[in-house]
């Protein structure tokens, strides 16, 4: 369901979201919204995979497959951060980069 | 302009405008919440593209998983009504600059190359390939990235009780 729509289309609108993501990477300072934008970098990484799948080997399945484990992969991350992040919050009472400047109390 | 491209203009509208309010948003539970849009409408894309079970894998997994996860933790760990400071306009300023550099050149690099789209008939896409493939060995098998998948997120099960667990002092 495709006709109309380039290749290209798609390469761009992931390049556009991954920048988006990398500046909120380089900006934000709250440790969550720093795993957001991770997440909009991963998601658009995974755009690519299967816009490249469906428009140039469309009879092999690979960037279906490696979709499916960058978003486990995703998730893994995600719950292994939010522990992190709790538990900094429990030491510093706050989330915030600057804040948690120590490794070991 | 027929329908899949007015849809596909849609699903990139929203990615790209709720992505900005994403990184740019002053508070977290908003910025969540937009995130959620850009997840929803990614899985709207894949539904163009024909692969239905990615499509509800991306729905069930990242829009009802990881956003719930955050949110949960943004409320246990933010105040709601509270807004973040605004960025230093030097900080901003060099990150944008920065951003538009890498985007505008990658963005002529896709446009200067030619793609050959693939001749190949589509291989059909159901459930029963999907499971076959994951767990064969054979030329399209990826048995070895799902062994290791499943490793991973036992390791990581493990590790983040570990690490949110309360200490007994």
């Amino acid at each position: 369901m495709t006709e109309g729509i380039p290749l290209n289309y798609f390469l761009i609108l992931s390049t556009l979201m991954f920048f988006i993501g990398i500046y909120g990477f380089l900006t934000r300072r709250n440790l969550i919204t720093i795993l957001m934008s991770v997440e909009l970098i991963l998601n658009s990484v995974n755009i690519n995979f299967v816009a490249f799948n469906n428009y140039l080997y469309p009879d092999r399945l690979q960037g279906h497959f490696f979709t499916l484990f960058i978003i486990a992969v995703a998730a893994a991350e995600a719950a292994v951060a939010i522990a992190i992040i709790i538990n900094i919050y429990r030491n510093f009472k706050s989330i915030n980069v600057e804040d948690a400047n120590e490794m070991k109390y | 302009m027929n329908g899949n491209q007015f849809m596909f203009y849609m699903f990139a509208s929203v990615i790209i405008i709720s992505s900005i309010l994403t990184v740019t948003s002053r508070k977290i539970l908003r910025a969540a919440v937009y995130l959620l849009f850009v997840l929803v409408s990614t899985s709207g894309l894949y539904f163009m593209l024909n692969y239905q079970f990615l499509a509800a894998i991306q729905l069930t997994l990242y829009a009802g998983g990881i956003v719930v996860l955050i949110i949960f933790s943004i409320l246990l760990t933010s105040h709601i009504g509270e807004r973040f400071d605004l960025i230093k306009p030097q900080k901003s300023l060099f990150s944008a600059i920065a951003v538009i550099a890498g985007a505008v050149l990658c963005i002529i690099t896709i446009l200067n190359y030619k793609f050959s789209a693939g001749q190949a008939v589509a291989r059909e896409v159901n459930m029963n390939i999907i499971g076959k493939d994951l767990l064969s060995m054979e030329y399209n098998g990826f048995i070895l990235p799902f062994e290791v998948i499943s490793i991973l997120l036992l390791a990581a099960m493990i590790g983040s009780i570990v690490v949110a667990k309360k200490i007994k002092k």
